[in-house]
């Protein structure tokens, strides 16, 4: 059993996936507990793959015992389990968030719901586990097809941008798919690894740079690297509140993440940065991406909308970090995939707070009246902007601080210029936020005119919000930011960069 | 001189930390005020404590030394009670507990709203100041600076009126954009030398530049603590800042915030570019000609203003300039004459801006005009407003003088004329745009009649004690603080180069 263990996460994830409609036919209420027992197991599965890989090095795992290159590869090296990690908790952590929305934007769909929920993570996992290129696409398939369910199940427009996702991201799988199929061609082979080494000796071929070129092209637009990133803000704005807590901090980081795994640890970094230079590309892109990304949230007037820009600009630094295709730049953009991961969890937590409080997130009707209603979730929202920001010792200072590095190593003044400047516009877009749930005072109320009913049907919490299971996780991701800053070094020496791709 | 030896302490450490516990006990008890106050008074008590056990050691060459943890590979998260640190801190920490008595006295006075957050951030603010002074490195330096940043936005808009929320904007601009600077210089820094450890002499050791990338690096850093340094053109948020609560204006307006930015340019000319670098690229002849005109310009236009708080921050930022050009003479009198000004120029301002705060509090006026009149319903306060008006023009035996005086003796010694000719000038002009505010106070007929009176004890008794401290010290510059002392350890170190 326990030597199994890399296999054991997709595998619960996909069996509770499937026995949630079961178990809850009778009780809905069921299907909820479930998705979170199995998160809890994922999170602890992940967490002893993680110690095992910091212990003893890289995991393989060979399903039904067939070997390599013929059967299916896991492969968990401190990036995937690492990642795996990051994903796991920040989804358990959003799911206890979930029960104390008690579905109010889902009703009546919870069981198929949860069951969509669990898939997604299983898919999730499953792309960053694997180590064979077909086997990720069907996983990616698995992922993307649970994440257009989470989305169209929202309010009346998510359908439309659900439908409009699924276009674009079944074009992104299609390239995908194609690019593996030219790789297929020319190596005979779809296991990372060994592909990986059949490659350098037929670099000259044109399939190869086709492959490369669209698979790039493919996970870009699951990525949203401008300029692939229409179908986001949508998709983010009008899905359920848990599914974009779920979304924004998972889904384009799992694109990210296989960006990664095959840019430079299939074809290699000298590939990718010098035969043909596609790296180069990328950090333009995401340069671009950046400033338009953040531009685009100060224009925004919806909470969501706004954060779904702002992803937009934060995809944007891990694609930068990607491209730079330097130590430094590689350590920034996988620690952004943590501390992103966090920072927009807890943000978008903390706007479905205040949906669920107010019955909107619209950024002008906010007043100081919402810090007095939600002192602690305010306060989980102030601290992940700071760190959005990128102020010490907030966690996104950190990332901010290899991605200069690595721009200052590859000697490109545009790029630290565009990372600097982006902290600004950052600043522009929360303190716009801070500046009215902590200074513009709510319109006087009416004389004789009823309190608002949810400040009368308070459950008698302590320290004034409403619930403790909507305020507690966005203020376990906020303060965890702290923490993640402080302690970066321990996660970049000990677990990043023990991987650093060969040849940066 | 003798290399100083390093020990392991947690010292700096409480230093630091003393205030950001205070701030959370500030904050849990913020329905029993008088608990709340005592927090206050106690971590700034207990702070300059620790401090001062610390200046024993460092006059004898023992320097605490306090490391965390890396926070980045190769770099740690450090503290470092050098001399000058301590000297920085000792200010600080010192004028926190007199800023603390009378900000009761003045929160109560006025009845202030939200006393509960404006004595946690002041707590955090200090935290962040004496962390800045204690910082062993560039990167450590940017986390506490950045955190004073934020710390003190709070209190710009703490009365919550419209001016005061724009000054917070303002305030945000310039400060956020100098962060960033800041942090693209030190990590520019750290890709070249390898190192971001403060040392005097300048860290970069023997590498190589091009003069266009070490201006382009300087002006980055200079953008990055110029700003709290008010050096213009990047001063203009101070005078904004000003619609903050007095207190705030005397300690974080005059002492803490601003001092941290020219503690920043000390630490940059000295510790990071080191004098050598600094002539080799006349990055010093730039620095000193920005500190001249800023010097010359903010006293003319403190002659315009008639908002009395406006006019002092106006002359602020003058004097903030006597130490950048102190700083960037880079001659031994010239540095001590500008360190000492940090602790000189502290004491004065903050008494006059105890006395605009106790004048508003108790009879509600902000402008010059409406002075008239004043010293004889307000003898002590106006009383110590001389002292430091009087300080503030260099003439003696007030401290300014002592060092306005090095800063000469500095200016010539770096055989520079200009320098000494822009003091004298400053001076004259100092004299002019206080000497009209005192003749109102004393000598003119009020309109109406004052009913006598000064504000409660809280509030004149804190301003008494920096009016006399800066008599003191500038009849005896090395009294109890061993500031003298201290200054000169720090500019033999800097021009000495002796590495640490």
């Amino acid at each position: 059993m326990i030597q199994n263990s890399p296999a054991l996460v997709p595998l619960l994830l996909l069996a509770t996936a499937i026995a949630i409609p079961v178990l809850a036919i009778k009780k809905t209420g069921v299907a909820y507990l479930v998705a979170v027992a199995a998160a809890i197991g994922s999170v602890a599965i992940s967490a002893y793959n993680m110690f095992r890989v910091w212990k003893g090095g890289p995991l393989t795992y060979h399903f039904g015992g067939w070997m390599p290159p013929i059967g299916i590869e896991y492969v968990l090296d401190s990036l995937s389990a690492f990642v795996a990690l990051v994903v796991n908790v920040v989804a358990f952590i959003v799911l206890c968030h979930a029960g104390g929305l008690k579905g109010s934007d889902i009703s009546g769909k919870s069981v198929p719901y949860y069951s969509l929920v669990l898939l997604f993570l299983c898919g999730a996992n499953g792309i960053v586990m694997t180590g064979d290129l077909f086997n990720l696409y069907v996983f990616l398939e698995i992922f993307s097809l649970a994440g257009y369910g989470l989305i169209g199940i929202g309010e009346k427009q998510a359908p439309v941008a659900s439908f409009r996702y699924l276009i674009m991201g079944t074009v992104g799988a299609s390239f995908y798919l194609l690019g593996i199929g030219f790789l297929y061609i020319v190596t005979g082979s779809l296991n990372m690894a060994d592909v990986r080494d059949i490659l350098p000796h037929i670099h000259g071929n044109p399939a190869v740079a086709a492959a490369l070129s669209l698979i790039v092209i493919g996970v870009g637009i699951k990525m949203a690297i401008f300029p692939l990133q229409g179908w986001l803000p949508d998709a983010y704005t009008y899905a359920p509140s848990t599914s974009s807590a779920l979304v924004a901090p998972i889904g384009t980081k799992i694109a990210a993440y296989v960006l990664i795994r095959i840019m430079f640890f299939v074809f290699g970094v000298k590939f990718v940065s010098q035969s043909l230079p596609i790296t180069d590309l990328i950090a333009w892109l995401s340069a671009i991406g950046i400033i338009y990304g953040s531009v685009m949230a100060i224009a925004q007037n919806e909470m969501k909308r706004m954060l779904a820009y702002s992803s937009i600009a934060q995809i944007g630094y891990i694609g930068l970090g990607i491209g730079l295709a330097n130590p430094l730049g590689y350590i920034g953009a996988v620690l952004h995939i943590l501390n992103h991961a966090f920072m927009k969890g807890a943000l978008f937590l903390v706007a479905a707070n205040i949906r669920k409080n107010s019955g909107h997130s619209d950024i002008s009707k906010l007043d100081a009246s919402y810090r007095k209603k939600l002192p602690w979730s305010m306060a989980a929202f102030t601290l992940a902007a700071l760190s959005m920001i990128g102020l010490p010792p907030t966690a996104g200072f950190f990332s901010k601080w290899y991605l200069a590095l690595g721009a200052i190593d590859k000697g490109n003044w545009v790029f630290l210029a565009v990372i600097l400047i982006s902290s600004l516009l950052n600043a522009v877009y929360f303190f716009r936020i801070l500046e009215k749930v902590y200074l513009v005072p709510p319109p006087a109320q009416k004389a004789g005119e009823d309190l608002p009913a949810e400040t009368k049907n308070r459950e008698g919490s302590l320290i004034g919000e409403e619930k403790y299971s909507l305020m507690i996780p966005a203020v376990v991701l906020s303060f965890s930011l702290l923490l993640l800053g402080l302690l970066n070094a321990n996660i970049v020496k000990g677990i990043i960069q023990r991987i650093i791709p060969l040849g940066m | 001189m003798t290399y100083p030896e390093i020990y392991r302490s947690i010292i700096p450490f409480y230093a630091v930390m003393v205030s950001l516990i205070a701030a959370l006990l500030i904050m849990l008890s913020s329905r029993h005020a008088n608990l709340r106050e005592f927090w206050t008074l106690a971590a700034s008590i207990v702070k300059f404590s620790l401090v001062f056990l610390l200046l024993p050691g460092a006059l004898a060459g023992r320097i605490a030394e306090y490391t965390f943890w890396e926070i980045s590979p190769g770099i740690a998260l450090a503290l470092k009670a050098d001399q000058f640190g301590i000297f920085f801190a000792l200010i600080a920490s010192g004028l926190w507990i007199l800023t603390s008595i009378y900000s009761i006295g003045y929160v109560r006075g006025l009845k202030e709203h939200k006393q509960t957050r404006y004595f946690a951030s002041f707590a955090v603010c200090l935290s962040a100041t004496i962390g800045i002074a204690f910082a062993a490195n560039l990167l450590t330096f940017v986390l506490f600076y950045e955190i004073l940043t934020i710390a003190t936005y709070p209190l710009v808009i703490h009365k919550e009126t419209k001016i005061a929320v724009s000054a917070g904007r303002k305030y945000l601009v310039y400060t956020l954009t100098a962060g960033v600077l800041l942090i693209a210089a030190t990590a520019w820094t750290y890709r070249i030398a390898g190192t971001l450890d403060f040392r005097a002499g300048g860290l970069f050791g023997d590498a190589s530049f091009s003069p266009a990338a070490i201006t382009v690096l300087f002006l980055l850093f200079l953008g990055g603590v110029g700003v709290k340094a008010a050096v213009m053109p990047l001063h203009s948020w101070l005078p904004a800042a000003m619609a903050a609560p007095t207190p705030v204006s005397a300690l974080l307006h005059a002492v803490a915030v601003v001092k941290s930015g020219v503690f920043g340019v000390v630490r940059v000319v000295g510790f990071v570019f080191g004098p050598t670098l600094m002539r080799q690229f006349d990055l010093n002849i730039f620095l000193a000609t920005v500190a001249g005109a800023t010097i010359i310009l903010a006293s003319l236009l403190a002659f315009r203003q008639d908002n009395l708080k406006f006019r002092l921050a106006y002359s602020t930022v003058g004097h903030l300039s006597y130490i950048v050009l102190g700083a960037a003479l880079l001659s031994p009198a010239s540095l001590v004459g500008g360190l000492l000004h940090i602790a000189n120029h502290a004491t004065m301002k903050i008494t006059l801006f105890f006395c605009a705060g106790a004048i508003y509090v108790r009879h509600h006026k902000e402008k010059i005009s409406e002075l008239d009149g004043i010293g004889r319903a307000m003898p002590w306060t106006m009383g110590a407003f001389t002292v430091a008006a009087i300080g503030l023009a260099g003439i003696p035996p007030v401290n300014g003088f002592i060092s306005k005086w090095q800063l000469g003796l500095g200016s010539l010694q770096a055989g520079e004329m200009l320098p000494l000719a822009v003091l004298v000038l400053s001076g004259l002009l100092n004299a002019g745009y206080f000497a009209p505010i005192i003749s109102r106070a004393f000598f003119k007929t009020p309109t109406v009649p004052y009913e006598h009176g000064e504000a409660s004890y809280a509030m004149v008794i804190p301003l008494l004690v920096t009016a006399l401290l800066s008599i003191l010290l500038g009849l005896y510059p090395d009294l109890f603080f061993h500031f003298y002392r201290l200054a000169v350890e720090v500019s033999g170190g800097i021009l000495g180069g002796i590495g640490r």
